[in-house]
């Protein structure tokens, strides 16, 4: 039987919004990660030294190449054989953020790959380093073409972050199981559990629609200055023929 | 001012560059003409090391351009050491290849505050007046997307002009451009021309060659076949292959 009265108490149970807290906490910390991790193999996967790609390379055959779960469980449980011990929310951190990072190394270099060749040619020609060429020219370009996935791994990560559960680190999903192990009462909570993902995944979407917005302004700007000039054409054309 | 000596340069296994020389003076204008393929732009190309030659080498001023000049093997400098040496060489594209992300001003600005780190305010004084220079103080708040192919490429020329090169390179500038904005582009460059500018042109604008080249160069096959003054070379050429060519380029039957 489904109790209304018990989703109702946990739809608003503390409990599991500081378990949805730490999710979100635990996601962006992983995200953070990734990117760094992301953008490191994929500007290394572009570099003409063979010895500079091939570890990038490796990096992302390897953990695109495994399940995440067993990546987080090997960190967490098989690394102290070896003597790295590292904390619950460590393991859960570095577990995810290299993970994803495979990922958006990809999405990065298509990215990257997606700017004309002449663009970093112009700009070489000008006389920037690779450095320069990459923060002024190519990145800024890239960036349009990078957000909307990054946004979709975003949240995507923020789903997959409940792996952490079970290398025994508290958010939401593991806060959902313990209250279960208390309360018997499997269907409510964890529906109440869904919601709170669906409801963390649906505000980031909001915020994904500014962020692309915001990113792709230099060509909406030169369209919209463009509208701007039809619209005064138009408007003398009225004027004028209100003057006739 | 511009020499380079005996370059070589292959593409895979084709061989495109096969030993060219080419010494410019201070303020000379040189039109590189051939047929496609021939290995002019990939020449052109070469000089600012854009594609680095496999033999041969280049020199801005008596200085070794890529390599360290106290070895006598060829050690390539740092990435940061050829860039600076790139900033004496200006270069202008066939696509014109703006920032599409900039405004005219900023992509004109964009050479001096990256890469010299001149103050936003001084760079975009003097990139005002080298957009008045081609003919586009009005554009300078547009975006590439919103400018004509011929003024793109005038804006282009000022961003390579802004760096106060010492010399500067056009490959197939008007290739890409709708015949009605040829003549723009052509007027901007023979003004530069004339007031003392050095300059390398790869292009099949022989008219234009006439009347700015010093000296005009026939490629072929990766060699310069034939070098002359405009009245040697256009008007009396002594080569078959060049007479060939010109025939093709200046039109009839």
């Amino acid at each position: 039987m489904w109790d209304w009265q018990t989703f109702f108490h946990y739809l608003h149970s503390l409990y599991l919004i500081q378990g949805a807290v730490i999710s979100l906490a635990l996601s962006i910390g992983a995200m953070i990660i990734g990117l760094t991790c992301g953008l490191l193999a994929a500007l290394m996967r572009m570099s003409p030294h063979r010895w500079i790609r091939e570890p990038a390379h490796i990096y992302v055959w390897l953990f695109r190449g495994t399940p995440v779960l067993v990546q987080l469980i090997i960190i967490y449980t098989g690394l102290p054989q070896l003597g790295i011990k590292l904390g619950v929310v460590s393991s859960a951190l570095i577990g995810l953020g290299v993970n994803e990072g495979a990922y958006l190394a990809e999405i990065i270099r298509a990215g990257i790959s997606a700017v004309p060749r002449g663009q970093f040619e112009a700009a070489r020609a000008i006389g920037m380093t690779r450095a320069t060429t990459m923060r002024v020219v190519v990145m800024p370009q890239a960036l349009r073409i990078i957000i909307p996935p990054l946004g979709n791994a975003f949240n995507g990560l923020m789903k997959t972050s409940s792996l952490a559960s079970v290398i025994s680190m508290e958010e939401l999903l593991r806060r959902t199981e313990l209250l279960i192990q208390v309360q018997f009462k499997v269907l409510e909570i964890f529906v109440v559990a869904a919601l709170y993902y669906l409801l963390l995944t649906t505000l980031w979407g909001f915020v994904q629609q500014r962020l692309e917005a915001h990113f792709s302004r230099s060509v909406t700007a030169s369209n919209r200055s463009r509208d701007k000039a039809a619209r005064i054409d138009l408007s003398e054309a009225v004027l004028t023929h209100d003057a006739t | 001012m511009v020499e380079a000596q005996g370059i070589h340069k292959y593409f895979g296994h084709s061989h495109v560059l096969r030993g060219v020389d080419l010494a410019v003076r201070k303020g000379e204008v040189v039109v590189i003409v051939g047929p496609s393929g021939s290995g002019k732009s990939t020449f052109l190309r070469t000089i600012n090391h854009l594609d680095i030659p496999d033999q041969g080498t280049v020199r801005i001023d008596g200085q070794l351009l890529g390599y360290r000049a106290d070895t006598t093997e060829r050690t390539a400098v740092s990435d940061t050491k050829l860039s600076e040496q790139r900033r004496q060489i200006g270069m202008v594209f066939q696509q014109f290849n703006l920032f599409s992300h900039m405004t005219a001003l900023d992509n004109v600005m964009s050479g001096p505050v990256q890469v010299l780190h001149t103050a936003r305010r001084a760079a975009a004084q003097d990139a005002r007046r080298l957009l008045a220079l081609v003919g586009l103080e009005d554009k300078a708040a547009s975006y590439p997307d919103q400018l004509s192919g011929g003024q793109q490429q005038r804006v282009a020329i000022a961003r390579a002009l802004a760096m106060h090169p010492k010399v500067m390179l056009f490959d197939e500038p008007t290739s890409s451009l709708d015949p009605e904005m040829v003549h723009e582009v052509l007027l901007v460059m023979l003004n530069l021309s004339q007031q003392g500018m050095t300059m390398i042109i790869v292009t099949h604008e022989i008219q234009f060659a006439n009347k700015a080249a010093n000296r005009i160069l026939f490629m072929e096959e990766g060699s310069i076949i034939e070098q002359g003054t405009p009245a040697e070379l256009v008007n009396n050429p002594r080569n078959e292959r060049t007479q060939k060519f010109l025939r093709l380029v200046i039109g009839g039957v």
